[in-house]
């Protein structure tokens, strides 16, 4: 029982410290935000953005979320209903 | 024992670790002050047309901050059905309805976090949905990383026109996780993921299932969990134009895999036209308890196609014209969208025929908007 438990053990900090270290953002510390706010110029712009209007967005989601078996994780909610 | 301290040892250093560094990230991000979303007016007319069903209807949406740090948001949809799908016309009679929404929310700001409080109402003839909701965001990282929680609370009452003596209820639970994150000056991602569970009444009291050719009420399980993953990227082009990819993978406790790929392209022109284009393809597997003709008797069994293995693909296109703008002070767009979607079922029989059953939808929306 000992060495899965160290195994597990050690594999849990292993994989923690490799997560953290591929996503840069959470690895040091001392790492810079790399796009400074002045460089985001074009992300303001309403051509980057992932969602520009609340009513139209909600009324695509609520016809695909009655007709489709899939929901959730688009950031839209399409709002309750029978939809029968 | 000497395992369990081992254990318990690094995890304290993976605590410290982890609090150390998340101390460290706050401190980049440093005390920033995240924006209300801007004031704005959307009034809305919206028509679906397609298998027999139109439903159509306004719907406005006023935001307004009344603080610095606070702002409201009320909207209304209403959407007017006529219902003669397949469902409706191989095992029912065609009817009509009308369903009201009401929403209202509340966005309050605090150094870099806006949380957004909000409730609606959803009311039909044989259906009234509540739906109360809380979302937090928290930028860090400078900026460059946005982190988002939600939870929705959704709480049903399911009854049946001419029928009094049936009522039920379903609740729903919806949990939320998505981070967005800045990768260059011009390219943007983000990922959401989403737990869903529902409890109660789940069907439709007026649908049928057919079990050796004879249509029975269908049964459907009382309970249903689903995870939804779904990853988004932004990419500006260089020439005012952007591109647009996103997919999405969904899992039930139904046994229900979809997958959806969805392409986009965003061009100006001129100073006052943006257009959009995008194509987007859908395709799922059908429930465990799904069967279009059952030949042995179950506990669960129906025919809802929207619980079978189908597939649809989508091509819609938006343009939006800068009508009306004074800098500083407001501007007004008129905008129309429009998408041709087109469903092929694989295992659900149009009656009428004995063919498999297809369909073509059309989803128009004309709109105008404005920020002041």
């Amino acid at each position: 029982m000992r060495q899965p438990t160290r195994t597990g053990a050690a594999l849990l900090v292993l994989g923690a410290t490799l997560l953290l270290g591929a996503c840069s953002s959470f690895s040091v510390p001392t790492v810079e935000p790399w796009v400074k706010p002045y460089e985001r110029e074009r992300l303001a712009d309403p051509i980057m953005r992932f969602s520009r209007n609340a009513l139209p967005e909600k009324h695509v989601e609520h016809v695909r979320d009655v007709r489709e078996g899939s929901r959730g994780a688009t950031g839209v909610q399409g709002g309750g209903c029978g939809c029968n | 024992m000497a395992a369990t301290k081992a254990a318990l040892t690094l995890w304290r250093r993976l605590a410290a670790l982890l609090g150390s560094l998340l101390g460290g990230l706050l401190a980049i991000g440093g005390v920033r002050a995240a924006d209300l979303p801007e004031d704005t007016a959307e009034g809305l007319l919206h028509v679906y047309n397609g298998g027999g069903v139109t439903a159509a209807g306004p719907a406005f949406l006023v935001r307004k901050s009344v603080a610095d740090r606070f702002s409201l948001t009320g909207s209304y949809y209403m959407d007017a059905v006529s219902n003669a799908s397949i469902d409706v016309v191989t095992t029912a009679s065609k009817y009509k309805e009308t369903r009201h929404e009401f929403a209202l929310s509340g966005d309050y700001v605090y150094r870099d976090s806006q949380i957004t409080l909000g409730g609606s109402t959803s009311h039909e003839p044989d259906y009234v949905a509540n739906r109360i909701s809380l979302d937090i965001t928290q930028e860090v990282f400078g900026g460059m990383t946005s982190v988002a929680l939600g939870f929705t609370r959704g709480d049903d009452k399911v009854g049946k026109k001419d029928s009094p003596e049936f009522s039920d209820t379903a609740r729903h639970w919806q949990y939320r996780l998505g981070v967005s994150q800045i990768l260059s000056p011009r390219w943007i991602m983000s990922v959401n993921a989403e737990a869903l569970s529902d409890d109660g009444y789940l069907g439709s009291p007026y649908r049928a299932a057919r079990v050796f050719g004879a249509a029975v009420p269908e049964r459907n399980p009382r309970t249903r969990s689903a995870r939804a993953l779904m990853l988004r990227v932004n990419g500006d082009l260089g020439s005012r134009d952007a591109m647009h990819a996103s997919y999405r993978y969904y899992t039930d406790t139904w046994e229900i895999k979809g997958h959806t790929l969805e392409l986009g392209y965003s061009r100006y022109f001129q100073e006052t036209w943006l257009a959009d284009t995008y194509l987007r393809y859908y395709t799922q597997s059908g429930a465990s308890f799904y069967s279009d003709n059952a030949q042995s008797e179950t506990l669960y069994v129906s025919r809802n196609r929207q619980l079978s293995t189908f597939d649809n693909a989508a091509i819609g296109a938006k343009v939006s014209w800068l009508w009306r703008k004074q800098p500083g002070k407001y501007e007004v767009k008129l905008n129309g969208a429009y998408e041709f979607v087109h469903f092929k079922f694989k295992d659900f029989t149009d009656l009428r025929t004995g063919d498999k059953y297809a369909y073509s939808a059309s989803i128009l929306q004309l709109y105008v908007t404005g920020t002041f």
